[in-house]
Formats: C-alpha cells, sequence, structure tokens
C-alpha cells in the first residue's frame, strides 16, 4: 500500500522544519494530556480513598446525610401542627398505612386479587386483576389509610407484589369551624387553602422539630361569632354571611367567620362555592360604614367643629346624578346627626368640602386602594374608579363605587379608634411579645388622637341614639356604624339585593375589639317589620357577640359616669332615631 | 503466541492486521465494554424517571453502538485521501443541518441543538466536530507543501462558521472543545508560541464574555469557584458523594445510588456512576486505558512524517482527550459542570458515532507504512498487544 504523498516526504533525518517542529510539539501536547490525566487520577484517589474509604468520618457523614434524605423522603407529608392562640388543635397529622402493588414481581395476580377482595370488600376483583396486569409498572396504589388488622391480614396473603407506604395525612379536630382560615391539603400534604397553603413551606419544615404554628385565632370566639352570623343569616334568609373580631391595638385576628363553609376533610364534596372566604377574598361596596372614613378624614384634613351644619333638605343633585336620604330629615343637620342619622346628603356635602384629592389620600393611607397584606394568599383585590370624577368622591363618601374586603373595612375602623395608628392585621401569631409590640410602636400614624376621639364619640353616638341602637350592650359601652348597600347586579344597583353590616368597637372609650358583622342579601322578615337593614339584621347580632364575649374573656360590664356620646349631645336636637 | 494472518499474507484484511495499531484499537474496545456495563447500570433509573421501559436507553445505546464500531473499523480500511473527502461530505452536510436547527430543530433544556428524524434525533454540531478536525489539518498542511494555498485563513473562516452556528444555538460546550481543538491543531503546524499566546487571551476574553453575559454559565462557574456562598451544585455534591462511597471496591455494577438523583447520569455523570460502583481500581484503570489510547495515538505521529496526518490526528485526539478531562474533571468537582459525554461510554447516539467517525480516522491515518526510508533505529518502545488467544 503506498502512502499518496509518499513521493514529497522528506528522507529520515532532512525533514523539513516544520515537520520537525511538529514533532516537538506533539510530545509538549502529549505532556499536557498526561498531566491532566494524572490530576484526574489523583484526584479519584484523594475523593475514593482519602476522603472516602480511609475517612471514617466522611463515611459517617454519608451515611447521616443519605439516612435524613430516605426519612426525609418517607416524612415528605408531614406537616407541623396549627393551634389557636390558646393551644387548641386546628390541624394535625396523623400517621397511616397505604398499600400498594408492584405488579412487576407478583406472584400469583388472580389468587392475590381474590384474597384482597375478602379483606376489602369494596374492592372489585377485576379491577384489582387489571391493575396486576400491567407488568411494566413498579407502583399502583391499592387502598389509602388502612387499619393495622387490615395490613396484618395483607401480610398473610404472602404475596411480594404488595407492600405498603406509611404516610401522613391530615386531621382538622375542629371540622367546619376555622375551614377558611386553616384551608387543608391535598392527599400528598401539600397545602392547597388558608393558611396550610400560605404557610406551606413553614409548616413542611417544621414537620420535624414538631413546632406546632400559633394562630392569633381564639376558638372559643370563633364559635360564637360563627353562631351569631349564622343565626343572623338564617333568620334572614340570607346567602352567605361573615364575622370578624379584631384585636383594635394589634390588628390580631381573634375569630373570623364566612358562612358558607366546608368541611376541610372533605373539601371536595361541599356544594355550591363555600370555598369563597368572604371576610379575605369578597370585597363589597360597604355602603354607610364608609361615612367613618368620610367623616373622619373630613374632621382630620379641614379644621371645623362638630357644630359645623350641612343642609339636607333638598336632595343634592350634580349633574345628572341626584343623592337621596332613605330617611330625610328635611332640615339643617349638625355633624354628629348626619352621622348617627346616616345621611348621605350630609356625607356627601362633607365629602365635597374634604376634597377629592384629600379623600382619596386618606383612604389610601387606610389601604383602601391596595391589596391588602394579611396570613392568607386567598386575598381579595379592592375595586374602585380608576377614572376617578368629582362625583366618584361624593359617593365613596357613603361607600359607594369603592368595594374592600371585611378585613380591610375591619383594619381600617380599628385605625380610627385605637387612637390613629395603622393596624396590620394578622392571623399568626409573632413568636415574642417584644417583637409584636415593637410593631405596634413603630406603626405609622393615620389620624390624630383628637380626631380618634371624636370619631369614638359619633361611633358611640350612632348606638345610643342613631341607627345602630340594637347594637348595644349594656355596661360594654358598644360604639358602632352600620351600613346597608345595594348589591350591584349585571352592572346596576339592585334595590332587593343588599349587603347589610354592622361594625362595633367596644368599650368605646379605649376599645379593646372591634367586631364586624355582615349578611349578603338579608330578606325583609315579620319581626323587622319588613326591615332589611343593617341596623335590624347586622346590629342585633353584633351585639349578642359582644355579650356573649364578655363572659369568655371575663371582662365585666361597667357601668360608666358619662357616657361618650355625652360631649355631643349639645348638637342633637331630637332625641329621636331612625333606621 | 498463535498467528491470525500471516506475516506474508497480501489479503487486505490481513495487511490491515498488521498496519493498523492494535493497542489503540484494544483499548477502544475495553472503553466501548465499561461504556456497555455503565449505561446498562445507570439508564433504568433515568428511564424509570422519565417513564421509559428500563431498556429502553440501553438498547439505543447498542443500536448506535453497532454502527459507531462498523464506522471505525470501515473508516480505518481507507486512504487518508478517502478520510479527507468523506470529511468534506459530512462538513457540508453537518453545517447544511446546523443553518436548519434553528428553523426546524428540537430545543431540549433551553438551546436548540437537535434535529429529529423521526425515530431518532441526531445533533449535527456532533458531526461536524471530528470533520473539521480533519479538513482544517489538511487545509493547513496544504499550505505547508504550497504556501500560495491560504490554508490558514480558510480554516480560520470555515472555524469561525462553526462556532457562529455553535453559541446562537448555544453550545458552549462543542464551542469550547473545537476551539481547543483547532488551537491544538495550529500549534502543531507551527505557530510561534507569542502568536498561541494572543490566541490565548482572546481565548479567554470570549470566556469572560459568555461569562458575563449568559446567567446560567456565570451561576455555574460561580457555584463551582465559591459553593459555600452560592448554595453548591447539587449535580456536583451527590457526584462527590458518589466517589466517595465507591471507595476500594464499589458498590457492584448497579448497585449504586447516584443515578437515582442526578437527572443526566447516564450521559454527563456516568464518570460518577462509575466511580461509585467500579470502585477506585476499576475506575483508574479506565483512566489509565483513556490515558493510554491518547499517548500511543501522539507517540505514533511522532513517528510520521506527513504533516496533515499529524495535525488531523493530534486534532482529533485532543479532541478525544479533551472531552474525556472535561466529562472527568467536572465529575470530580475540578472544573465547573459542563454537560459533556464521556467518549464511547456516555448514553448518545450522536456522540457515539462523531467518536467512531474521529477514532476511525486516527486509526486510518496512524497505520503503519511501508517506508522508503532506513528502518528506524534505537529506542522503540513494545506496547503490549492485546491477546489474540481464542
Amino acid at each position: 500500500m503506498k502512502h499518496l504523498k509518499d513521493n514529497t516526504a522528506p528522507i529520515m533525518g532532512q525533514r523539513s522544519g516544520a515537520l520537525g517542529l511538529a514533532h516537538g510539539r506533539v510530545y509538549f501536547l502529549m505532556a499536557i494530556f498526561v498531566l491532566a490525566f494524572f490530576v484526574i487520577t489523583v484526584r479519584v484517589y484523594d475523593l475514593m480513598l482519602l476522603q472516602g474509604a480511609f475517612n471514617e468520618e466522611a463515611k459517617t457523614k454519608l451515611y447521616e446525610r443519605r439516612m435524613a434524605e430516605t426519612v426525609e423522603d418517607q416524612d415528605s407529608a408531614k406537616r407541623a401542627d396549627i393551634i389557636d392562640r390558646n393551644g387548641v388543635l386546628l390541624a394535625t397529622s396523623l400517621k397511616i398505612t397505604s398499600l400498594y402493588a408492584d405488579p412487576k414481581i407478583m406472584v400469583d395476580p388472580p389468587e392475590t386479587a381474590q384474597l384482597l377482595t375478602k379483606i376489602f370488600p369494596d374492592l372489585s376483583y377485576g379491577d384489582l386483576l387489571k391493575k396486576f396486569e400491567d407488568k411494566k409498572k413498579r407502583f399502583v396504589w391499592l387502598k389509602r389509610n388502612i387499619t393495622p388488622a387490615q395490613q396484618n391480614a395483607i401480610m398473610y396473603i404472602g404475596d411480594p407484589g404488595l407492600a405498603f407506604r406509611d404516610e401522613y395525612k391530615r386531621f382538622y379536630p375542629q371540622g367546619s369551624l376555622t375551614s377558611h382560615l386553616v384551608g387543608f391539603t391535598n392527599i400528598d400534604g401539600k397545602g392547597l387553602a388558608g393558611i396550610e397553603r400560605s404557610y406551606n413551606s413553614i409548616l413542611r419544615s417544621n414537620a420535624a422539630t414538631d413546632e406546632p404554628l400559633r394562630l392569633t385565632v381564639d376558638t372559643r370566639l370563633q364559635h360564637i361569632l360563627r353562631r351569631e352570623v349564622e343565626a343572623a343569616q338564617k333568620d334572614f334568609s340570607g346567602i352567605g354571611s361573615a364575622g370578624l373580631i379584631m384585636e383594635a391595638k394589634t390588628g390580631n385576628i381573634l375569630a373570623a367567620v364566612s358562612l358558607p363553609d366546608f368541611d376541610p376533610q372533605h373539601p371536595q364534596n361541599s356544594e355550591s362555592a363555600p370555598m369563597f372566604n368572604r371576610v379575605f377574598q369578597g370585597v363589597y361596596e360597604m355602603g354607610s360604614t364608609f361615612k367613618i372614613f368620610s367623616t373622619a378624614a373630613l374632621l382630620e384634613t379641614k379644621n371645623i367643629g362638630l357644630g359645623q351644619t350641612f343642609d339636607v333638605r333638598q336632595p343634592l343633585k350634580r349633574g345628572n346624578f341626584t343623592i337621596k336620604d332613605f330617611h330625610p330629615e328635611n332640615r339643617i343637620l349638625t355633624l354628629p346627626e348626619v352621622f348617627m342619622y346616616s345621611s348621605n346628603i350630609g356625607t356627601a356635602l362633607m365629602g365635597e368640602m374634604t376634597g377629592t384629592a384629600n379623600l382619596k389620600s386618606f383612604y389610601r393611607k387606610l389601604g383602601f386602594f391596595d391589596k391588602p397584606v394579611a396570613d392568607l394568599d386567598e386575598v381579595g383585590q379592592p375595586l374602585y374608579p380608576k377614572n376617578w370624577r368629582e362625583l366618584n368622591t361624593l359617593t365613596a363618601t357613603y361607600g359607594h363605587g369603592v368595594a374592600v374586603s371585611p378585613l380591610q373595612v375591619t383594619g381600617a375602623v380599628a385605625t380610627i379608634v385605637n387612637g390613629g395608628t395603622k393596624v396590620m392585621p394578622s392571623l399568626v401569631q409573632a413568636p415574642d411579645i417584644v417583637q409584636a409590640k415593637e410593631k405596634i410602636s413603630s406603626a405609622p400614624r393615620v389620624v390624630s388622637a383628637q380626631t380618634s376621639e371624636n370619631m369614638r364619640r359619633l361611633m358611640r353616638l350612632v348606638v345610643t341614639n342613631g341607627t345602630g341602637r340594637k347594637a348595644d350592650v349594656e355596661g360594654f359601652e358598644v360604639g358602632g356604624k352600620t351600613g346597608t348597600a345595594e348589591k350591584i347586579v349585571g352592572g346596576r344597583y339592585d334595590h332587593n339585593k343588599r349587603v347589610a353590616s354592622f361594625v362595633a368597637a367596644f368599650p368605646i372609650e379605649e376599645p379593646e375589639y372591634v367586631v364586624f358583622v355582615m349578611v349578603d342579601e338579608p330578606k325583609p322578615n315579620k319581626k323587622s317589620y319588613g326591615y332589611a337593614t343593617a341596623g335590624w339584621v347586622a346590629a342585633p347580632a353584633a351585639a349578642r357577640v359582644i355579650s356573649n364575649m364578655g363572659s369568655v374573656l371575663g371582662m365585666p360590664a361597667v357601668e360608666v359616669a358619662h357616657d361618650a356620646a355625652e360631649p355631643l349631645l349639645q348638637y342633637v336636637s331630637t332625641k329621636g332615631g331612625h333606621e | 503466541m498463535p498467528l491470525l494472518f500471516s506475516r506474508t499474507d497480501k489479503s487486505r484484511i490481513a495487511e490491515w492486521w498488521w498496519t493498523v495499531d492494535r493497542s489503540i484499537l484494544a483499548g477502544l474496545f475495553a472503553i466501548i465494554t465499561f461504556g456497555v456495563m455503565l449505561v446498562t447500570a445507570a439508564s433504568p433509573a433515568v428511564a424509570n424517571r422519565i417513564d421509559v421501559t428500563e431498556g429502553h436507553f440501553i438498547l439505543k445505546h447498542m443500536i448506535f453502538l453497532v454502527p459507531s464500531v462498523v464506522l471505525m473499523l470501515a473508516l480505518s480500511f481507507c486512504q487518508p485521501r478517502t478520510i479527507w473527502r468523506i470529511a468534506t461530505l459530512v462538513m457540508a452536510g453537518g453545517l447544511f443541518m446546523m443553518l436548519l436547527v434553528p428553523f426546524i430543530g428540537a430545543e431540549t433544556k433551553g438551546a436548540q441543538r437537535w434535529i429529529s428524524l423521526g425515530f431518532v434525533s441526531i445533533q449535527p454540531s456532533e458531526f461536524i466536530k471530528p470533520a473539521f478536525a480533519i479538513i482544517a489539518a489538511w487545509l493547513i498542511s496544504r499550505q505547508k507543501e504550497n504556501p500560495a494555498f491560504k490554508g490558514y485563513i480558510y480554516g480560520m473562516g470555515l472555524f469561525l462558521i462553526i462556532i457562529t452556528l455553535l453559541l446562537q444555538q448555544p453550545d458552549f460546550g462543542m464551542t469550547f472543545v473545537i476551539t481547543c481543538m483547532f488551537m491544538a491543531q495550529i500549534f502543531l503546524a507551527g505557530l510561534p508560541f507569542r502568536y498561541l499566546f494572543v490566541l490565548l487571551l482572546i481565548g479567554l476574553a470570549g470566556l469572560a464574555l459568555v461569562y458575563s453575559s449568559f446567567d446560567h454559565v456565570k451561576s455555574r462557574i460561580d457555584r463551582f469557584l465559591s459553593p459555600e456562598t452560592t448554595g453548591g451544585n447539587y449535580q456536583v455534591e451527590r457526584s462527590i458523594e458518589a466517589f466517595q462511597s465507591g471507595g476500594l471496591w464499589g458498590t457492584g455494577p448497579g448497585q449504586g445510588v447516584v443515578k437515582m438523583s442526578i437527572p443526566d447520569s447516564h450521559a454527563d455523570f456516568i464518570f460518577a456512576v462509575g466511580g461509585e460502583e467500579l470502585g477506585v481500581f476499576f475506575i483508574t484503570l479506565l483512566v489509565l486505558i483513556y490515558g493510554f489510547v491518547v499517548i500511543r495515538g501522539f507517540r505514533n505521529l511522532h513517528d510520521s512524517h506527513d504533516l496533515f496526518v499529524i495535525l488531523a490526528c493530534g486534532g482529533l485526539l485532543s479532541m478525544f482527550a479533551l472531552q474525556a478531562f472535561v466529562h472527568m474533571g467536572s465529575n470530580l468537582h475540578l472544573l465547573p459542570t459542563k454537560g459533556m459525554t464521556l467518549p464511547f461510554i456516555s448514553y448518545g447516539g450522536s456522540s457515539l458515532l462523531s467518536m467512531g467517525f474521529a477514532m476511525g480516522a486516527v486509526l486510518s491515518l496512524t497505520r503503519r507504512k511501508a517506508r522508503r526510508t532506513i528502518a528506524k533505529s534505537g529506542f522503540s518502545p513494545k506496547w503490549p498487544s492485546p491477546s489474540m488467544a481464542n
């Protein structure tokens, strides 16, 4: 065989310069690769012997890590407990055993299937056989959550293709009571709703140390609130209802109820849309409850006295729009009268005085234009006119055109009545008291202490002389505000569909708690003389909640010498109240 | 030693047998055997993860191994001229397909490198790699014979076209290998050290540019340099553990666990699987066989008087050695992780065929020739020949 360039190849010893150079450099390259493979070999010995076989410490560490991984694998569905503020168990993980098949190594599928149907009459022979036929599969669930007796019986079948896996299953001892707050997980232990979802990773990582997650919720108050809210909904045939109890200074949520609710153990079995959390997710036009905020805005931004009067004799016409009162007083009202009678005309006039810019910036400070930060993922985005005209300012003073969640309203009321510092609602207990106190002392001020005091007096006046008289509980000095808003159905206000709510703070001199009650689409009944307004629907429920809270929390009823509303009586001309 | 063929046998096969480098051939078959064993051990875990039958990758590995070996042996029979012609055809086809990749290529893991041909998908850049080594060697050696022929310029032009196509896929690993291979060839061709130094600087600048403009490259290098602060690299940690647990005797073939936790254990981390399952002795043996093939190959070049042969084989052997080194180095946490196949061992059809092509060319070009010159005297190391018994 002849080489194609043989005739040009130089004779040995007469190599061309290029060829000689190349031969030298071949050795150079070779040396580099020898070095490279030498380094690899050294590293192999380093890792496998010095850091491996001959290193007891490394071997132990490796063993421990791999064991930990195995354990972690098995316990992946385990989660930390969730408890209420008093340590009552709200959610816990229990170990259960489940049965699966490994068809590939199953010895006698027909016999095994037959014996299994004896232990589990609800499994069908045909189904089992079909599962066992798929020889390619190594893992088929047969039965989740079996008893020790069943497990024992299965072991007596003796087929290697039947195997068990220990799992953790989530249980909710309080059932539907805290369903919207605690939420639920899927069968693999992944949080899908509520705290289970928003604190999923913490609950998982805390599982190893068994450190429970403590909520601010008080199960006893939760029970009271749920009972009373449900009763109000039933009395007035509402389609749903919501309730919230919050600490006025800290923003801690003591109870939050959204009805209808569901069984977190079997969330998929519930009918209609019970998963919807009316307190956190639902946004509603709150109606007159908003007068708390528009009145506070006026007192805060304009230097006016409480004796300021507003002419509400004529409906207020602005452009094509007319604002009327539900119960026209047909006279000139003072500011406290406007508030206690819940006059839309008067409040709208107050809004004009406040000015669009001031009102908007005040609402923004209260957080009505942003999605609230809560400890749940399921929070509703507030709605407000993107293109805000002057008219929107007027309607926004009495809660039309701005839709917010009960959580936001309650937090804002707490902010106004607690002395004027912003409250951040929370559902999970701060780990230590120092941190919690810091949070309160560093909270930004929204209204002055003076405005806060005036608002408390006005809210008390509503209960003593105004629309919220049914909310009074003797000895607890309740202050509050009613709100009845028509719901928007198909783009326009429907006169027959309302949301009736009452927000209360007590004791009003120095409020500890804010209570919110709302019934969705209440219908008038005989007892209410054909009314389905907040004063009839929500205020009495709030009163029942407050009086029950008093006994549970051990708050004595106190007879006060001077009622908080007394200083305002000079501005109020008639004693007769209106609904 | 019983003779398979008589020295005087003039048949083509006998002639091939006496001229081909049987030691390299034996080394490559040893590597292929290791490869079959390791893919068999590692791939069922991967197959289970992506829900194909356990034998899926083993079967496909075998299916590609047969044409790869046949291609290698067939090429080793060829004349250098034929090798060069085949390389030209492969290069033309490869470039054409690489131009098509952006339009009809399949995207996997953020890069577009593959063309699906129905039952198999191929990676054209794998075939361009050896073809380029051969063509560049030819172009440069032509210039040495005939200085009027601008071989360097053509070679450089072809190189730039290829890396442009590679970078837009993007495929930095392949770009790195081709660049190093080309630099090795230029080096062998006698480019003065000062120019090589400049080229090295340009290469480093390119690396810095890639580092700063591609986040995944940056994160890989950062995690390599400071695993403590950047959270480390899960795959490399598992890989290191595999070597540690392998120790002296290994867990035994198929008994390792690293393949359960590294996604591409049958390709980019097969060396770690080997370390864990075979133990320190066998894995060192494997490294030594790679080293032997490379050194033996380069040693042959020293005897060659054909610049084309030296450049082509020098480039191909550098590629072979570099891929093996980078693969082992990243598995051993000596280098940043770079998905690179271990020649003839890692699962991957295109890679197997490309390596068959490359080593077939090396075997062909290093076949001993009847010389008109006086036989070389002096030291000439005798490499152990593979046993030909049975």
